[in-house]
């Protein structure tokens, strides 16, 4: 696994907020948390495929616009009593840089 | 070292309060869990179904061997404990066993009364209390023909109903003259007697029994009137004891149970009790809700976080047999200072009981239609005064309006097979189902596992009727003591009261000042702590974008497939070509696949995707049109009718008056949406008295109306009173708006806000009280100064929040 591609800073992404990252096979929403962790997943719910990036950021969780599932962000799995995954993205980041590998790892 | 926490009695409150100190300090403690039965933890209260024949063991089983194993807890599985040694922390079992302990928990629960006539300990003379006593029934039932309960009481009609359809011929023997005279008045007992003898149980009402007849094996029944009948099995269901018979051995203070303190602590502080073994503040409790509120105080001491208090239960009591709907709560019988209101319905079945002492539900009791029992419960445990509503009371809350479950208002007589959610397709049997196979108890738990009334909540009265009826009894934490969320134990008033007092300006700060649980809150408390700390110190507090819902930070409606949809203000419903071509032009420009007149008289644009967001904005502004709000909790749209200048029966500026209405309230951030109009005449062609604040005018000048929506339940505004002039109008509505503002729950529209605090409340401080309206309203005005600021301008031409609208990288 390797591709490395550079999509921008940390303070690109407000805190406890996402932005997209737009691809030809669809939107990669990239997530902030409080300690400025950064996570990547397929921007659509399991559920409807809610753009899960317009949704509310806490802890290591965004909860979907559209029917309030939560989704974690390390990893894309569905809080339980709900159930599924969404795919989710490698993430590294080098001097504030964010790089993003568009291989899911899920 | 770890502590040791030993628990005496595998029952569902002790289990529950170990689950409980899992969740909260899973590594505090080694456990060990003593229980006398062979099994794990079952479900007792669902012993009923299993007997008649709807629910196996299998099903209602909680936490299964491999749970404890799972979870490191050592069973000692059909092991009584006979003694607990104090001096030395340790409890003994009758094989001998011993462990040492740091905490005991006593959930040693309730044994069943047997009635001390001759014969009572032949074989074929039961209790119905275990798996044990439902296996000898079914037993029996197999063999024996003739079955007699004695004791007319909820346990003992629920046994003598699981062994009729067993095929049993059962005979119910009641010592007095009514059946479940504790729960029950005459008039619904005698309706439910009628009922259960239509489905073939026998009664001998005033009876009592003087002897078991038989000699190796029960034959019959001897009452004291010298009756006797035949019998083949027994059952005794005339009350619980709390078991305390190990507690009082070794010295516990003890009276009717063992006496606990406020934090489930017995008067030795190292061991605790709760559940029916319990007695706390006088009162013993045998319903399952309260009894898991006693886990939840428990494990909180037991974690030694020490801030949790118990401070007793009121409950409500449903009998689970299946098509019979009956309720009860609180004092039904009342006394010379009560009042009643009473209605019975013969034909229909229906009778309803409720006992009012100064205006406050004392208590209510219900038979053949129960949907309101929720709402009276409700009322009874806030105190709330009534008299704002009386006349409607009796009619219920949930009567005509409601949509969305087929017009059923009563769980009882629905099949299986019938929708009770519309809006996620959820059946009864799905309800009744996930409730039993995965030991459900709370609606909360209803809700994230079926999903039903997850949505709309129109139907959340009959979820909790079949979660009710399911688990045999209801229970409800007063507001007052209501968590906002999973994020802390504050009820939303605590919240707003320490944002005031405490002066607290940023979520943050509540988080810490309040010392929430989570790093930062959830999706659903960061909304609500925004919008208190912005609408109680508008001047000072900051708005948290990433602290809102998408709409309110995008300033767009997000559709289901992730475009958005924009709504232009349109003063009053009033527009001009210009606007129009303005809308028009954005329309072809930005090719926007649909538009449409809204129910508030205004034009939606569908279908506009994100980032074309400001430049359709930037357009709109242009024309001199700035953002409709019709995506927030706030002001929305104040609608009009025809008025005065056309309409041959308009009296007053009524259009002019929704106009000026809606250009002072424009901006302003809510508990939830509010929604205006201003009707011309009492024809009330703007449809004034369904919206939070209506005006309707008149000759002689304008009628305020409050707290109406439409919607999922309909609801009628209240008549605030009459004004005579239009800046009284202006006003009262900044003053009911800045009270709603002020006091409201976020979430909460203005008709629940009322129901809640009564209109009275809303009359003395915004009619009776010139000084506090004149407050309220000049309070509104502050708070204005800082939120009408069109935020499509903003974004549109001065570039705020940018990184909203665009991507962060386009690849490929």
């Amino acid at each position: 696994m390797s591709d490395w591609i550079e999509i921008g800073t940390i303070e690109d992404i407000p805190v406890l907020g996402a932005r997209v990252v737009s691809t030809a096979d669809g939107n990669i929403g990239v997530f902030r948390t409080v300690d400025d962790e950064i996570f990547a997943l397929r921007d659509e719910c399991p559920h409807q495929k809610g753009p899960l990036s317009q949704g509310i950021v806490h802890g290591k969780r965004v909860t979907c616009p559209l029917h309030n599932w939560n989704i974690e962000l390390d990893g894309g799995a569905v809080v339980a009593p709900d159930e599924g995954c969404t795919a989710s993205y490698p993430v590294k980041i080098e001097d504030g840089k964010i790089f993003l590998s568009l291989v899911a790892t899920a | 070292m770890k502590e040791k926490l030993v628990l005496i009695g595998n029952g569902m409150a002790g289990m529950r309060a170990i689950e409980e100190l899992l969740d909260i300090a899973p590594e505090m403690y080694d456990i060990t869990v003593f229980g006398a039965e062979p099994y794990g933890n079952y479900n007792r209260i669902l012993l009923s179904p299993v007997l008649a024949g709807e629910k196996t063991i299998d099903d209602i089983m909680l936490n299964d061997e491999q749970w404890y194993a799972d979870n490191g807890i050592a069973l000692h599985k059909g092991k009584k404990v006979s003694s607990i040694d104090r001096r030395n922390r340790k409890v003994i079992a009758e094989d001998g066993t011993t462990e040492e302990y740091d905490r005991l928990l006593l959930a040693t629960g309730s044994n069943p009364f047997i009635i001390p006539v001759p014969g009572h300990d032949l074989p074929g003379v039961i209790s119905f209390r275990d798996i044990y006593d439902v296996d000898a029934m079914l037993e029996s039932s197999k063999k024996h023909k003739h079955a007699v309960v004695i004791g007319g009481g909820l346990l003992g009609l629920e046994a003598a109903n699981g062994l009729m359809l067993q095929g049993m011929h059962v005979t119910v023997v009641h010592l007095v003259d009514t059946l479940m005279e504790r729960q029950m008045d005459a008039v619904s007992g005698g309706m439910l007697k009628k009922s259960l003898e239509e489905r073939g149980l026998n009664f001998l009402m005033g009876t009592s029994t003087e002897a078991i007849i038989g000699e190796d094996h029960v034959k019959g029944v001897r009452f004291k009137d010298g009756l006797e009948i035949a019998a083949d099995l027994v059952v005794m269901a005339v009350g619980i004891r709390p078991n305390m018979e190990l507690a009082e051995s070794v010295g516990l203070h003890c009276e009717r149970g063992v006496v606990v303190n406020d934090t489930m602590q017995t008067y030795d502080p190292k061991i605790y009790a709760i559940g029916e073994c319990v007695q706390h503040r006088g009162d013993t409790y045998g319903l399952v809700a309260p009894l898991f509120e006693q886990a939840k105080v428990c494990a909180n001491h037991l974690a030694k976080m020490g801030i949790a208090r118990y401070e007793g239960s009121v409950t409500s009591t449903k009998l689970k047999v299946t098509g019979i709907d009956l309720f009860s709560a609180g004092d039904f019988i009342g006394d010379d200072t009560t009042e009643e209101i009473v209605m019975q319905d013969a034909g229909r079945g229906i009778y309803k009981k409720i006992v009012l002492k100064d205006n406050k539900i004392q208590g209510a009791v219900m038979y053949g239609d129960t949907v309101d029992g929720a709402w009276y419960f409700q009322l009874m445990r806030d105190g709330t005064d009534t008299s704002d509503f009386r006349t409607a009371l009796m009619l219920g809350q949930a009567h005509l309006g409601d949509s969305g479950h087929g017009g059923n208002t009563a769980a009882a007589n629905m099949s299986d097979d019938m929708e009770v959610c519309g809006c996620n397709g959820v059946c009864k049997g799905d309800i009744v189902k996930a409730i039993t196979t995965k030991g459900l108890f709370t609606l909360d738990d209803v809700r994230s596992h079926t999903k039903a009334s997850n949505s709309c909540g129109s139907c959340t009265g009959l979820v909790e009727q079949i979660l009710a009826s399911t688990l045999g009894g209801d229970y409800s934490a007063a507001p007052h003591s209501k968590p906002m969320c999973k994020c802390t134990d504050h009820s939303h008033d605590d919240v707003r009261q320490a944002i005031k007092e405490r002066h607290l300006i940023s979520i943050r700060g509540v988080m810490d000042a309040m010392q929430w649980k989570s790093v930062d809150g959830c999706a659903s408390c960061r909304p609500a702590l925004n919008y208190y700390v912005i609408a109680t110190w508008p001047a000072e507090a900051k708005d948290d974008a990433q602290s809102r819902f998408i709409n309110e930070r995008a300033h767009a409606n997000i559709q289901k497939d992730g475009t958005y949809s924009v709504v232009p203000r349109m003063w009053g419903g009033l527009t001009t070509p210009k606007e129009l071509r303005a809308i028009a032009d954005v329309v072809d420009k930005f090719k926007v696949p649909e538009m449409k007149v809204t129910g508030g008289q205004r034009i939606d644009l569908f279908g506009i995707k994100k980032e074309d967001l400001p430049a359709v904005w930037a357009d709109l502004n242009t024309a001199g049109m700035v953002s409709g709000h019709a995506y927030g909790k706030s002001l929305r749209t104040v609608k009009t009718c025809v008025g005065k200048t056309w309409c041959r029966f308009g009296t007053q500026d009524s259009t002019g008056v929704g106009v000026e209405l809606e250009r002072l309230s424009w901006g302003s951030w809510m508990p939830h949406k509010f929604k205006m109009a201003v009707s011309g005449c009492p024809r009330n062609c703007a449809e004034a008295t369904i919206k939070d604040y209506g005006v309707v005018c008149v000759d002689s000048g304008y009628e305020l109306h409050v707290g109406g929506n439409g919607g999922i339940t309909v609801r009628v505004t209240d008549l605030l009173c009459k004004v005579e002039t239009e800046e009284e109008v202006y006003e009262y509505s900044k003053a009911f708006m800045q009270l709603y503002r002020e006091e409201a729950h976020y979430l909460e529209r203005t008709a629940p806000w009322i129901e809640r605090v009564g209109l009275s409340h809303i009359k003395q401080y915004v009619e009776e009280d010139a000084e506090n309206r004149k407050a309220l309203a000049a309070r509104f005005d502050e708070s204005q100064k800082y939120a009408q600021i069109d935020p499509w301008a903003e974004r549109a031409s001065k570039g705020v929040a940018k990184h909203e609208f665009t991507s962060l990288k386009q690849i490929g």
